[in-house]
C-alpha cells in the first residue's frame, strides 16, 4: 500500500481583530499536525467544535494554505501559498460538506451542480459532461431524470447524495468528508454511510472523515486522530483507540458518547427505581 | 399519578397540496417523576405534538384531540389566560437551539427575572437573588457576571444552561425538552443530560424528552414512545424496547445504529421494513 496523503507539522494561524484601538491578535488554530494515510483507507478526525478539524479540512482540500509545515499528496509537496492550484491537483482532492441544505446552490439545477467541476477543471464537451453527470447520479442511488431538478425538490439524504456525486465528478483519489452524516436522520445516515463504503470499494477512494460522532467513526474508520484545541492528542488505529484509549481526552470523549447498551440501561433503571421508591 | 394525558391528538396544516396531517392520532401520557422519551426521525411529528400542547403552533394549525388534560384539568376548554398561567410555570419547555431561543437584545439575567416576575411576582432584589440561585443550580461558572451577559457572549452549552435555569425557575411539574442536546458537542451533551436528569430526580418532575438519538433515549428514559410519520409505532418501557423491540420500525431503527453494525454494512430502515408508508 502506498501513502497518498501526508501532513508534516502543519500549522495554521488566524489573525483576529483585537477590537477598537487594540492590535490584532494571532490565534493558532493548528499546532503542528502530522499524519500519513494510505490509499483506500479512511482516517477519521475526531474532536469537538473549535478543535481545528474543519481548519485542517480546508488545508487538505487546498482551500486555505498552511502557515508552516508540509502537505504531501502522492509524494509531491504542495504549497498553495506560492503556487496556484492546477486543475489536475484540484481533481485529486474533493470535499463533501456537513450541511447539504447550504452546500448546494438553490438556483442551480442538479445537472449544473454536477457539471460545473468539469467545466472549470476540464475541457470535456457538453454532451459528454451530461452523460457523465447522469451516470454519476445513478451511481449515488439517484435517477437520470433528476438531472433537471432543483435541490429543494430533494430530501436531506438525497441532497447529500448529490453533494457526494459532485465531489466524485472529477474522479478524485482523496475525499474529505466534513461531518457528512451529522445533519441526517439515523436511517438515512445508514444509507449514506453504506453508499460511501460502496464508492470507496469501487473507486479505491481514500477518505478523510471528520466527525464528532464516535459510534459512526468506530463503524467507518481505519485510523483515528483525536484533536483538541488544535493539537493531536491521540493518533492510532481504530481498534486501539476504542479498546485501549491512552489520552485522558479520548477517554472523556468515549465516556460522554451515549450508547444503547442493554446492561447499562438495566443498571440505570434499577438505580432510578431504588431512588424513587426509597423517597 | 398521570400528569399530562393526551388522547387521539391530530394536527393538520393546510398546504397548497391540501391538508397535511403532521400528527395522526397520537396518545401521550406521562406521570410525575417519570421520563418519557418520544423518539422519531424528522417528520415524525414528535415536536409538533408537544408544541400543540404548549399552544405554540401558528393559528393555521388545526388541532383536535379527544382529551388533553394536565393534572386532571382539561386544557382544551381553557382560555388563553388560564393556559398562560400554567405554561412556563407548571409546564415548561426547552428547545433545540439554545442560542436562538434566547432573546439577543436582553441580558440573561433580565430574561430569567422576567419569568420570575411574571409567574411568581418576584421583583428587584428578590428576583436577582433567585436568578443567581438558579444559575448556580444549573452549574453556570461565575454566575454573578453571567447574569449581566448577553446570549452571544456565552457558548452553546452555557446558553442551554440558561434556558434550563429559566425552565426550572418556577419548579415546574412537567418539563418538555425538545432535542435539548442536538446542537451540542458530546462532552457538553453529557453535562447537560446529567444536569437535566439530576434536576428531574431532585424535583421529581415529569420529563418528556424529544429526541432522535437512541443513545440519549438509552441514557435517560423510563418509557419510550416511537413515532413515525405522525403515528405511534410502539410504546414500551426502556428496557423492553432495547431488549425486545416489538414493532418492525423500532427494530429497523435499532439496526441502523452504527454500533449495532453486523459485518460491513448497516441495515437501513428501507432494508428492514416496508410497512406503513
Amino acid at each position: 500500500m502506498s501513502v497518498i496523503l501526508e501532513g508534516r507539522d502543519i500549522t495554521r494561524d488566524y489573525i483576529v481583530s483585537g477590537g477598537f484601538m487594540r492590535g490584532a491578535k494571532t490565534v493558532r488554530a493548528l499546532h503542528g499536525i502530522s499524519f500519513s494515510l494510505e490509499q483506500g483507507k479512511t482516517l477519521a478526525i475526531v474532536g469537538e467544535s473549535g478543535c481545528g478539524k474543519s481548519t485542517l479540512a480546508r488545508i487538505l482540500t487546498l482551500i486555505d494554505p498552511a502557515n508552516s509545515g508540509d502537505l504531501i499528496i502522492e509524494g509531491e509537496k504542495i504549497d498553495i501559498a506560492t503556487r496556484k492550484v492546477t486543475s489536475d491537483l484540484r481533481a485529486k482532492v474533493q470535499i463533501v460538506f456537513q450541511n447539504p441544505y447550504s452546500s448546494l446552490n438553490p438556483r442551480q439545477k442538479v445537472g449544473e451542480v454536477l457539471t460545473e467541476p468539469l467545466i472549470i477543471n476540464t475541457d470535456v464537451p457538453a454532451a459528454e459532461r451530461r452523460k457523465r453527470a447522469e451516470e454519476m447520479l445513478v451511481k449515488v442511488g439517484l435517477e437520470r431524470q433528476h438531472y433537471n431538478r432543483y435541490p429543494h425538490m430533494f430530501s436531506g439524504g438525497q441532497r447529500q447524495r448529490i453533494a457526494i456525486a459532485r465531489a466524485l465528478m472529477l474522479n478524485p483519489q482523496i475525499l474529505v468528508l466534513d461531518e457528512p452524516v451529522s445533519a441526517l436522520d439515523l436511517s438515512v445516515q445508514a444509507q449514506v454511510l453504506n453508499l460511501l463504503k460502496d464508492l470507496q470499494d469501487e473507486f479505491n477512494l481514500t477518505y478523510v472523515f471528520i466527525s464528532h460522532d464516535l459510534s459512526v467513526v468506530r463503524y467507518f474508520a481505519d485510523e483515528v486522530m483525536v484533536m483538541n484545541s488544535g493539537e493531536v492528542v491521540e493518533y492510532a488505529s481504530r481498534d486501539e483507540i476504542f479498546t485501549n484509549p491512552q489520552h485522558d481526552y479520548t477517554k472523556t470523549l468515549l465516556a460522554a458518547t451515549p450508547v444503547a447498551d442493554v446492561d447499562k440501561i438495566r443498571e440505570r433503571v434499577a438505580r432510578r427505581k431504588a431512588l424513587f421508591e426509597g423517597a | 399519578m398521570s400528569l399530562l394525558k393526551i388522547r387521539n391528538l391530530t394536527v393538520e396544516f393546510d398546504t397548497a397540496q391540501g391538508p397535511f396531517r403532521a400528527v395522526d392520532g397520537i396518545d401521550v401520557e406521562v406521570s410525575e417523576r417519570e421520563v418519557l422519551a418520544i423518539v422519531g426521525e424528522s417528520g415524525s411529528g414528535k415536536s409538533v405534538s408537544m408544541l400543540a400542547v404548549m399552544g405554540l403552533l401558528p393559528p393555521t394549525a388545526k388541532i383536535t384531540a379527544d382529551e388533553i388534560t394536565y393534572a386532571g384539568r382539561d386544557m382544551l376548554k381553557m382560555s388563553g389566560a388560564e393556559r398562560r398561567k400554567i405554561i412556563g410555570k407548571e409546564i415548561s419547555m426547552i428547545f433545540q437551539e439554545p442560542i436562538s431561543s434566547l432573546n439577543p437584545s436582553f441580558t440573561c439575567g433580565f430574561q430569567i427575572e422576567e419569568v420570575l416576575h411574571r409567574h411568581l411576582g418576584l421583583k428587584g432584589r428578590a428576583a436577582k437573588a433567585r436568578a443567581l440561585e438558579l444559575f448556580e443550580a444549573v452549574g453556570i461558572p461565575d454566575p454573578e457576571r453571567r447574569l449581566k451577559s448577553y446570549p452571544h457572549q456565552l457558548s452553546g452549552g452555557q446558553c442551554q444552561r440558561v434556558m434550563i435555569a429559566m425552565a426550572i425557575a418556577c419548579k415546574p411539574r412537567l418539563l418538555i425538552a425538545d432535542e435539548p442536546t442536538t446542537a451540542l458537542d458530546v462532552t457538553i451533551q453529557k453535562q447537560i443530560l446529567d444536569l437535566l436528569m439530576g434536576l428531574q430526580e431532585e424535583y421529581g418532575m415529569g420529563l418528556i424528552m424529544i429526541t432522535h438519538d437512541m443513545g440519549v433515549v438509552a441514557e435517560t428514559a423510563d418509557r419510550v414512545s416511537v413515532q413515525f410519520k405522525g403515528r405511534k409505532m410502539e410504546e414500551a418501557d426502556v428496557l423492553s424496547l432495547f431488549e425486545a423491540p416489538q414493532h418492525p420500525y423500532t427494530r429497523a431503527l435499532l439496526a441502523a445504529l452504527p454500533e449495532n453494525a453486523t459485518g460491513d454494512r448497516l441495515l437501513t430502515v428501507a432494508d428492514g421494513w416496508e410497512g406503513v408508508q
